[in-house]
């Protein structure tokens, strides 16, 4: 056990925090999408190496080598102060990192910059009505009409299309091939003509997805990523990428500490919330499991740098129980909040700014999407433990 | 950057697997629970490969490892409930006594013809009838749930943080054996009645580093009894047939096992890291010993449960002999603290709670 990063790394570690030092009060406190003083913050961010550390300069990024310490020296320091670490979501988190290791190189060109910049807005168009956790028997179908894909079928539940420039699709275009091998990746953009978009409101009240209808879409032959058929390898590669970034356990650990500040200030008949020791043993209780999990993650960074470390199993838990743990830290706080956890919206009692009952809801959705929890045990237990696959049920 | 076991701690889990393999059989498992045998010959057996004088600094006649590498051997002896003294003897006890400078006791101890046992449960807190009243080092009361029913001379804790040491024939000590479920390993009540100890440690921070150690061992016995009954009702799953089909192809059965893993694979880190910290990170050390003994004590109950589960009624008997792993990791549940009074403690150390 060694858990000194090393003296060559002291050096950049202060780096760091003198960056963050200097431009601490310079930050933009929220993220708005598109917005200039965001974009701004992201160049900066980009310019000195922390954002988009690894991605070369040819494609916007800084071009530095891979380094899993410094990159983790990055994410512990911006943590500990708090620190805006600039543009996500599913262009930035998903796709680049697919094209990197994918795409062809006027893809790369062409889209990497402007998305890693914020510029360039994604949306991932995967489930349908009639394939969710079998994604694989999706019907979107494109077929090659010179040129052009022509597409036509229906995507659902694609988070941010509403305000995505473009889109990162499976289609089917081997109808023949088995279900896996007939899928195509491609890349097109929201205003094409024969894009229909309908919102859908999820139980948070909010407008985050939607239903996308296509209708005779066309999209130039080469904006497909891999080749015809591949798309399901590609979509794969992504997947790991979500998966393993949903909810990192330094963010369930802060959030526990907001569930010990609630309960140190809030009382119920005159009492404080801390001090009720049924409410103390289950806060107690998730932060051991939450210590567990940053170990486990420990363990995880660990293996990324001593490759005979053997970690299958200590990573293909994490979507499963750490998107758990975060719904019954949440919940938590609702809980000891009693009646006043209700509050939501312009209710003047609202603590956190609404933040836990949003949360709680919002990590429900992470349990459920990019593979739900019973898919996640179905992988589990299948490919770690090597027990049997279902039986198939011919059709 | 190198989170997990060295190679020298692989080689040490691996030789200590292979003796226990070979020599502790769940055979001879069931004849020690049985009263049949004792355990002092799978003590004399590990005393050979050097685990009693583990701990113990080589300056002081020991092998002088860290609390890391007693981890792994916990975790051996818990997969394989191995009955012995180790956490007592070989933990506790020269920690308490290595901090107390007794050369004499320690070298008894390495050799493992001298054994230690823990009567702590009085200073976590005494059940009905226990308790411990001291008169300069004359001791009177009753300890229950003691460590090691064959121990040579007892630690005995007091609710104000003190250790003391008093041999088991010692004039005013009666000892009765306390039958427990777990038989894999022994508990006694002492009966004290004006008997002489000596005084061992008067600084509470000596019974918090022999107690959060203890805790640590158990939480690392409890992770390697947990793996072996997954394992074993990962086996059993694949070779037994209903429905025409290996009942591990259900996916009632598939998710219990899939819900095993995804609670104890964590369980593994933690349980290294809170070894590491009690020699590397002292301020750490206390908070995540209580967190890994009541984090473990809950992970090992459910992975109890339903490894008996997947084996149905197989899982029920004594054929397989399941029910030793169940019960192990039910006692090191109970002992040296419940994990509702460990989280309670890990509740005070972070100042939640008075
Ligand atoms: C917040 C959120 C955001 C999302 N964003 C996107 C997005 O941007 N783009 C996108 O393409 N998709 C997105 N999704 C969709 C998401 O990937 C799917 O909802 C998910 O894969 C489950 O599919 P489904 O909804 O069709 O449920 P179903 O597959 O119908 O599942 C219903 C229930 O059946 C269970 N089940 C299904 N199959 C099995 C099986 N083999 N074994 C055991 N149980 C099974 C499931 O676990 C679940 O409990 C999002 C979902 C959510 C909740």
């Amino acid at each position: 056990m060694d858990l000194s990063f090393g003296n060559e790394y002291k050096v950049f570690r202060e780096e760091v925090r003198s960056f963050i030092e200097q431009y601490k009060d310079k930050q933009p406190t929220q993220v708005a999408l598109r917005g200039e003083e965001s974009l701004a913050w992201q160049k900066l961010l980009i310019e000195h190496g922390y954002h988009s550390r690894t991605i070369p300069k040819e494609y916007g990024g800084y071009g530095a080598e891979a380094d899993i310490i410094k990159s983790r020296i990055i994410a512990e320091e911006f943590s500990t102060a708090q620190m805006n670490t600039g543009l996500g979501g599913q262009g930035i988190s998903m796709l680049t990192p697919v094209l990197l290791e994918m795409g062809s190189s006027e893809q790369k060109q062409q889209f990497i910059k402007p998305t890693i910049h914020g510029e360039m807005v994604w949306c991932q168009g995967y489930s349908e009505p009639g394939a969710g956790s079998d994604l694989a028997s999706l019907t979107t179908k494109a077929e090659l009409d010179g040129d052009e894909w022509v597409i036509n079928g229906q995507k659902i539940w694609t988070s941010s299309a509403h305000v995505a420039d473009c889109i990162f699709c499976l289609v089917r275009t081997e109808p023949e091939a088995p279900k896996h091998q007939g899928i195509s990746f491609l890349l097109f953009r929201m205003d094409t003509p024969g894009i229909e978009i309908r919102p859908l409101i999820d139980m948070t009240g909010n407008h985050n997805f939607n239903e996308v209808f296509f209708t005779d879409v066309r999209v130039p032959k080469q904006q497909i990523v891999g080749k015809r058929g591949q798309g399901w390898l590609v979509a794969n590669a992504i997947l790991g990428h979500e998966r393993g970034s949903l909810a990192p356990p330094d963010a369930a650990e802060t959030r526990l500490n907001g569930v010990i500040d609630l309960m140190q200030t809030e009382t119920i008949a005159g009492e404080k919330l801390i001090d009720n020791p049924v409410y103390r043993d289950r806060l107690v209780k998730l932060q051991g499991r939450a210590m567990a999990m940053r170990f486990n993650d420990m363990r995880l960074l660990s293996a990324r740098i001593n490759k005979n470390q053997d970690v299958k199993l200590a990573g293909m838990i994490v979507k499963l129980m750490s998107t758990e743990l975060r719904h019954e830290i949440e919940g938590l706080a609702i809980d000891v909040m009693g009646e006043t956890g209700l509050s939501f919206e312009d209710n003047p009692y609202l603590r956190g700014n609404g933040s836990w009952q949003y949360q709680y809801m919002f990590f429900l959705g992470l349990i459920i999407g990019g593979g739900t929890s019973q898919i996640q045990k179905n992988i589990i237990s299948e490919r770690g433990l090597d027990m049997p696959k279902e039986p198939k049920v011919t059709k | 950057m190198e989170f997990g076991l060295s190679q020298e701690q692989i080689l040490l889990q691996d030789s200590v697997g292979k003796f226990l393999n070979d020599q502790v059989p769940l055979d001879k498992v069931r004849q020690i629970a049985s009263g049949e045998s004792s355990d002092a010959e799978v003590w004399q057996g590990l005393a050979d490969l050097g685990i009693p004088s583990l701990l113990i600094a080589e300056e002081q006649g020991g092998v002088g490892l860290g609390s890391l590498d007693a981890v792994v051997i916990a975790e051996c002896l818990g997969y394989h409930v191995t009955p012995s003294p180790f956490i007592s003897s070989a933990v506790m006890a020269p920690i308490a006594l290595m901090a107390a400078g007794r050369q004499d006791a320690l070298a008894a101890i390495a050799s493992g013809r001298h054994r230690v046992g823990i009567a702590f449960g009085e200073a976590i807190g005494a059940r009905n009838d226990a308790g411990v009243v001291v008169d300069g080092t004359v001791l009177s009361g009753k300890c229950l749930f003691v460590l090691d029913a064959d121990a040579d001379a007892y630690l005995i804790a007091t609710p104000e943080k003190n250790l003391y040491l008093i041999a088991a024939d010692a004039k005013g000590v009666e000892r009765n054996n306390l039958t427990t479920v777990d038989k894999t390993r022994t508990t006694c009540e002492l009966i004290l009645n004006n008997a002489t100890s000596e005084l061992v440690s008067d600084d509470p921070e000596v019974y918090l580093r022999t107690l959060d150690a203890g805790r640590v061992m158990q939480a690392a016995d409890t992770l390697g009894a947990a793996q072996c009954m997954l394992d074993q009702a990962v086996a059993y799953a694949k070779q037994r047939e209903q429905f025409n089909r290996v009942i591990a192809s259900f996916q009632a059965v598939k998710h219990m096992c899939a819900e095993m893993v995804a609670n104890l694979e964590p369980c593994r880190s933690m349980v290294w890291y809170a070894g590491h910290a009690l020699d590397e990170v002292p301020e750490e050390a206390r908070l995540i010993a209580c967190h890994s003994k009541a984090h473990l004590s809950e992970v090992g109950k459910f992975v109890a449960k339903t490894a008996t589960e997947v084996h149905g009624g197989m899982g029920f008997t004594d054929l397989v002999g399941l029910h030793y792993w169940f019960k192990r990791i039910g006692a090191n549940r109970q002992l040296l603290g419940a994990p509702e009074l460990v989280r309670e403690e890990a509740a005070r150390i972070q100042g939640l709670a008075v």
